[in-house]
């Protein structure tokens, strides 16, 4: 019995650190997985990767430093009010540049070359980010925090203490609302079965009667609005938006996406959240120096056994 | 077409997009370093424009000017230094023509922009190349000064950093016997002298962790702290790195947190030790943090926020408060501009060559290094002498600790 006991002590001395990187993780993962699911939803239905999408994140994240800074001059200082203002002008401006990206630069292209619409979509990454660098200037902007402090979850013998943030909270909740609520509009509402039925047979569900060019338009606005709630979160949650942003996250995103299996929604939720929390521990227990090789080696595992990704279903070749 | 085989296409459209993550800066930076250079040209005359007149009549007398140039990171996430450095050369070059110029030669201003992306930098020095410069005053970071430095050395074109602090820079091309390299700040393995024995001392018994940002900068400062430090019998418990511009540092955050480290010595830029700083405190990590000279820019509390408080970094004894540069310190400020940073060392750099330029007679490579290091030159930081290798002979550090109102202020030398 003697080292059941000493067992138990162990982890409970290692329980606060290791708690510590699941908080940490978690909320990066959240962050990844929301922008994962805009590459995965179009994957799904048109088969293209909209290389724009970390860019779109990226006006995202800008549109709500704007609206907190028009928020302080106004006098608005009620915080609740601040985020719902953040949340509703970012996702509703940023999901017009979704759909105007989609308008502009794929709709004209669909139906062509497989590879003109993804040479469009860089074009398209570029443009958006030569445009904020114009407009906002290349120096990063840095935003006061709105919420800060946080609880004490568990406290270690030598005194650490695993803190998790109001701010870390805020953001996996709302990352878990989203998905709940996004799965409900996929699986019980027309909309949601009009996106299934494209993604199976395009040309089939435009005969039935659905409207596919507004569908494939939904889901690049929706991909969008779910990029600009992360984009909202990481203004709050680092404060220092560049243009440049966009790249790094759509990349750590993209891969999320393809390590859960790209065209399924819980599957780029899992990849974000498995890419956050391989990066938080690896850092952690390893080095820092060396947590995206980690991130991206499980990636190249993962596709080696299963060439679909985690959740993705196995490809039936369409005739 | 199946999906599999656009799977396939994916990686490399993806290795695309890095290229052209990469292109697109070059582009971005090339487009812009004509709008600068226009801008900047345009500006000291606005400035000055009862120097300009009355200097006026000089250069149509001898005809011709001498082209010298400012490179550094104009625009780009370290556009501030860059600033610093472009403020510091217009000012000097403005009261050098204004006193006549150097060998009766008016000075005329060129301005690269290099991102502080080394590729960038190259390109930026073959243009300057191009346009005949017979001086370079730049680039800010090492990581751009030294691939650089090949091209002027080439061109015997003689290049002052007032910025780069990594030893290669100067090391590297005196071993080869080049002598046209200087500096006019101090060097990293001086910093890693005074701030690793520095440490070792006030946190005798304490944890204390050392990152970098794997630059030439930030890591060659580190690895000179981490060698004095232990030399002067100092142990470290971490020692590790991470991405400059990384956003999100919460995951190292805590691993310091869990080692219970007392002081963390960072080597890297000022954005990304706001925002270490910043993450800390909101994680409720309390350990000191100690940085260089990259902090010497008010940019870093508009990252860091409050939770800036109480950072130090060493950097070269406040050059503001010498006698030497009161009246140009006193000229900034009517302008009213505050000469942070790098502002004097950029200013000092051409004060320099000017200098050696007029008592060479000539604005050769060769005789105006030889003239750099022949004597001590006054310039705005005081006398400066140069030594073989092209480093200050003397350089006094100090530390600066930024205080709640948002300003860094000098402690007192011992």
């Amino acid at each position: 019995m003697e080292w059941l006991f000493e067992l138990f002590h162990q982890v409970n001395y290692e329980l606060p650190k290791f708690v510590q990187f699941l908080i940490v993780g978690l909320t990066l993962g959240s962050i990844y997985g929301l922008i994962a699911i805009g590459y995965t939803m179009v994957y799904g239905i048109i088969g293209m990767i909209n290389f724009a999408h970390g860019d779109i994140y990226m006006i995202g994240a800008f549109q709500a430093m704007i609206v907190l800074l028009i928020c302080g001059t106004l006098g608005i200082s009620w915080v609740p009010l601040q985020l719902l203002l953040m949340l509703v002008v970012a996702v509703a401006l940023t999901a017009a540049y979704g759909w105007s990206v989609e308008r502009i630069a794929y709709r004209p292209l669909r139906g062509t070359q497989r590879l003109a619409p993804l040479i469009s979509a860089i074009g398209m990454s570029i443009f958006l980010q030569n445009y904020v660098q114009l407009v906002q200037g290349p120096r990063p902007k840095p935003v006061e925090p709105v919420i800060s402090g946080g609880v004490t979850v568990l406290t270690r013998a030598d005194g650490f203490v695993a803190q998790l943030g109001y701010l870390q909270i805020v953001i996996v909740l709302l990352t878990v609302a989203l998905m709940a609520g996004f799965t409900l509009l996929i699986t019980r509402t027309s909309l949601g079965r009009a996106q299934r039925a494209c993604e199976q047979d395009m040309k089939m569900a435009s005969l039935l009667g659905v409207n596919v060019d507004r569908t494939i338009s939904l889901t690049f606005v929706m991909g969008a609005g779910l990029a600009a709630v992360a984009g909202m979160m990481v203004t709050l949650y680092w404060g220092n938006n560049d243009f440049h942003m966009g790249f790094n996250a759509g990349i750590k995103a993209f891969t999320a996406a393809v390590l859960g299996g790209i065209g399924s929604l819980p599957g780029a939720m899992l990849g974000g959240v498995l890419i956050g929390l391989i990066e938080a521990f690896w850092s952690g227990y390893f080095t820092a120096e060396y947590k995206d090789v980690a991130a991206f080696s499980i990636l190249v595992l993962v596709l080696i056994f299963r060439p679909t990704g985690l959740l993705g279903r196995p490809e039936v070749e369409k005739v | 077409m199946s999906k599999k085989f656009s799977l396939a296409t994916l990686a490399v459209a993806a290795t695309l997009v890095v290229a052209c993550g990469e292109e697109k800066k070059e582009e971005a930076a090339a487009e812009q370093a004509p709008a600068t250079t226009e801008q900047a040209a345009a500006e000291p005359a606005a400035a000055e424009p009862a120097a300009t007149q009355e200097a006026a009549a000089t250069p149509a007398a001898t005809g011709g000017e001498i082209v010298v140039a400012v490179a550094g990171p104009m625009t780009g996430d370290l556009a501030a230094f860059g600033e610093q450095l472009k403020r510091g050369a217009e000012k000097a070059i403005a009261d050098i023509n204004a006193k006549g110029g150097v060998n009766g030669k008016q000075l005329k201003l060129e301005i690269g922009d290099d991102q502080c992306d080394p590729k960038q930098a190259v390109q930026v020095a073959n243009d300057l190349v191009k346009k005949g410069v017979a001086f370079v005053a730049g680039h800010f970071c090492s990581g751009s000064s030294i691939p650089a430095s090949d091209i002027y050395a080439e061109e015997g074109i003689v290049q002052i950093t007032p910025a780069s602090t990594n030893p290669d820079f100067t090391e590297v091309p005196a071993s080869k016997g080049v002598k046209t390299i200087f500096r006019t700040c101090g060097r990293d393995d001086a910093q890693g002298v005074f701030a690793g024995p520095w440490l070792a001392k006030t946190y005798a018994g304490k944890k204390v962790a050392i990152l970098d940002d794997k630059s030439a900068y930030g890591q060659g400062l580190a690895n000179e702290t981490a060698k004095n430090f232990e030399a002067s019998g100092g142990t470290i418990t971490i020692r590790d790195t991470y991405t400059a511009k990384e956003k999100d540092f919460s995951a190292l955050i805590s691993k310091l947190k869990d080692a219970a480290i007392d002081v963390v010595y960072i080597g890297g830029y000022h954005n990304d030790v706001g925002l270490i700083t910043r993450q800390s405190r909101e994680q409720g990590f309390n350990a000191d943090i100690v940085s260089a000279d990259a902090l010497n820019t008010a940019e870093f509390w508009s990252i860091s926020g409050p939770a800036g408080e109480g950072v130090r970094y060493s950097d070269g004894a406040s050059a503001v408060n010498l006698d030497s540069a009161k009246d140009v310190v006193a000229a900034f400020r009517a302008e009213n501009y505050e000469p942070e940073g790098y502002t004097l060392n950029s200013y000092a750099a051409i004060q320099a060559w000017a200098e050696a330029a007029n008592k060479a007679g000539s604005v050769e490579g060769a005789k105006v290094a030889d003239a750099l290091r022949a004597a001590p030159i006054p310039t705005v930081l005081g006398e400066l002498s140069f030594n073989e290798k092209g480093d200050l002979t003397k350089v006094n550090y100090a530390w600066y600790v930024w205080g709640a109102d948002g300003k860094a202020v000098q402690e007192p030398l011992n």
